[in-house]
């Protein structure tokens, strides 16, 4: 009989980030799905036990914790032994955990000192004929493959937005903490903080409705035949803010401050979804002034309804791959959106 | 400090991201259709590894840079035309699949032996880059195991900036959720860092630099070790390309205050 441990780890504040609730929910359908097999949560944070509390009627066997002013960053020498030490303690097959930065630095380190193997970006569980086997995607984002494994203990880390999170009332919960020592070995890195990159505003969030991808066609000329640079950073800000937005850039645009040309000044790296960028998930998608070939493109793939200005109808980020494409200058539209979203 | 950093980068190829892909069933599993015909590249972000650790082991004297890749050997030939101009470093090389499917334990271990072997090679100063993930397996497993097998515990993920202090000591940027950086310091080499874009351009080819690689990338790839790295312990049940193709509607020939009217709408549903 298989026996899940469910992996979570509290954000600054004591709770527990909307992933880990996916995953929760992940974790119960997969036990039930194998026949009633034992879940077992492991927390890891500075003080676990609002986290704890907030999943008591979920179901669990037992809440264990690794916490403690130790664990309160996220670290890998210390986040590792935390792993290694619930895994241990535990024994179970399959582990579960939500993708978090903090995850991916430090769950496969501990897959391995725990001699066990790890998937990561799942994005589909399933059981067939009596095992489990994962979904995930190769070659950022370019084809799908389900597959299994026999060793175990199995790491999967699923990403976020395919489960929906595990909704249940709050208790009270007894949590088994167990005691972890941390040596200096393991204190040679210390978490100095947290920064936000140079920006004039918060441009990507990961939890709004609306990902606005800004390709480079903002920083060519113009139909004047002038480049209008801040023009664009100001309708761009001004977009997002309306519409609380999550800013994402095609390649071309942020390779542009690398190699020396003008750029649109809050666009970083960060920004940039598709084949070497992110792809995030959101429920709607508005690309404007970008181009592309396929690979490029990727940054589409878990985006529900998607629509695309731009002023080629042959647009490679549209044509089979959007919903609407708006063939029109963006410039012009999106000053006309601001104008709507600010008075309404 | 004393003495400068042995950086080891962990690098291998990837098919041009411009080329279209097609998964196929191959003799030991999962593969690309025409793989070994495919134009290859240095995968992004282990490409930023390297130049990253070139750029440091030009500011810190008595450093050096290893590049250790594994690939197919023809492969990895035809890919040290183009990034033996960028940056100097010694190649170490492994003949074996550089495919995404891969299990990233095995690779990990080959790598892990091979490092371990490289002559000369002073642990205590070693600073072990690659990518944050490849673009092949899309993984972002494999740097941490190779650390792992080699006692390194100070380790650090999406890595966009590098500030080495006088006495060794490490500044870090990493990438964390919602665009923020995570700041951290640690108290000097060995450290594993798997880089994200970093802040420098690819350098500009230079025939003096490929010149003075080439003395030592072809006895690499002549002595290169072959490593039976497959999937390992994986098992496909399939491998498929998305088939989803979305029927387009466009709108031309519309006023701008139209389409604005037509986008708040859709917003706002």
């Amino acid at each position: 009989m298989d026996k899940i441990l469910l992996l979570a780890h509290t954000q600054t504040d004591g709770s527990l980030p909307k992933a880990a609730y996916e995953s929760l929910n992940a974790a119960l359908t997969l036990a039930a799905d194998l026949g009633g097999a034992a879940v077992t949560v492991g927390l890891i944070g500075a003080d676990v036990q609002a986290a704890a509390d907030s999943i008591a009627t979920c179901g669990a066997a037992s809440i264990l914790a690794v916490s403690g002013e130790d664990f309160a960053a996220s670290r890998y020498s210390s986040d590792t032994v935390a792993v290694e030490t619930l895994v241990k303690e535990t024994a179970p097959t399959l582990v579960l955990a939500p993708t978090s930065s903090r995850f991916s630095r430090c769950l496969p380190g501990a897959a391995y000192r725990c001699d066990g193997r790890i998937e990561t970006h799942i994005t589909g569980i399933e059981v067939v004929d009596g095992a489990v086997q994962v979904q995930r995607w190769y070659y950022r984002q370019r084809m799908v493959a389900s597959l299994s494994r026999v060793q175990r203990p199995w790491f999967l880390v699923i990403d976020s937005g395919v489960f929906e999170p595990w909704q249940g009332a709050a208790g009270s919960v007894d949590v088994q903490t167990l005691e972890v020592a941390i040596g200096d070995d393991c204190q040679r890195t210390k978490v100095l903080g947290v920064q936000t990159p140079d920006s004039d505003a918060q441009t990507i969030r990961p939890d709004a409705k609306l990902l606005f991808v800004a390709g480079a066609g903002w920083t060519k000329k113009q139909t004047d035949g002038q480049l209008h640079i801040k023009q664009a950073e100001e309708l761009i800000l001004g977009f997002i803010n309306n519409s609380k937005a999550s800013l994402g850039s095609s390649k071309s645009l942020v390779d542009q401050s690398s190699e020396g040309g003008e750029v649109i000044s809050f666009m970083s790296h960060l920004n940039q979804v598709g084949q070497t960028g992110s792809t995030p998930r959101h429920l709607k998608g508005l690309a404007t002034c970008c181009h592309g070939e396929e690979p490029h493109t990727v940054g589409w793939r878990f985006i529900s309804e998607r629509r695309a200005i731009s002023l080629d109808p042959n647009c490679g980020w549209a044509q089979g791959k959007a919903d609407v494409l708006y063939v029109a200058d963006a410039f012009e539209v999106i000053a006309k959106i601001n104008e709507l979203l600010a008075g309404s | 400090m004393s003495g400068g950093f042995h950086i080891v980068v962990c690098g291998s190829l990837v098919p041009d991201p411009l080329q279209t892909l097609e998964p196929m069933e191959g003799p030991t599993g999962p593969a690309l259709k025409n793989e070994m015909m495919l134009p290859a590249v240095l995968d992004p972000w282990a490409g930023h590894a390297l130049f990253e650790a070139a750029q440091l082991a030009k500011n810190v004297p008595d450093s050096k840079v290893w590049l250790v890749s594994l690939g197919p050997k023809a492969k990895l030939q035809q890919l040290m035309m183009s990034i033996a101009q960028k940056v100097s470093f010694e190649l170490v090389a492994i003949d074996g699949s550089a495919g995404g499917f891969t299990d990233p334990f095995d690779v990990a271990a080959t790598l892990a032996d091979t490092i371990d072997k490289i002559e000369g090679l002073d642990r205590t100063r070693l600073l072990l880059f690659g990518g944050c993930a490849s673009a092949s397996r899309d993984s972002g497993v494999t740097m941490q195991m190779v650390a792992e097998r080699l006692d390194i515990v100070d380790q650090f993920l999406a890595v966009d900036k590098l500030t080495v202090s006088s006495d060794g000591a490490l500044e870090v940027l990493e990438r964390i959720e919602a665009g923020q950086y995570q700041v951290s310091s640690c108290a000097g080499a060995p450290a594993m860092l798997g880089w994200a874009t970093g802040s420098l351009p690819e350098p500009p080819n230079n025939p003096q630099v490929g010149m003075m690689n080439m003395r030592t990338v072809m006895p690499a790839l002549q002595k290169a070790q072959a490593a039976e790295v497959g999937i390992g312990g994986l098992k496909y049940a399939a491998v498929e390309l998305p088939k989803q193709r979305r029927e387009t509607r466009v709108v031309k020939d519309t006023p701008a205050e139209e389409i604005a009217q037509e986008i708040v709408d859709w917003l706002k549903a």
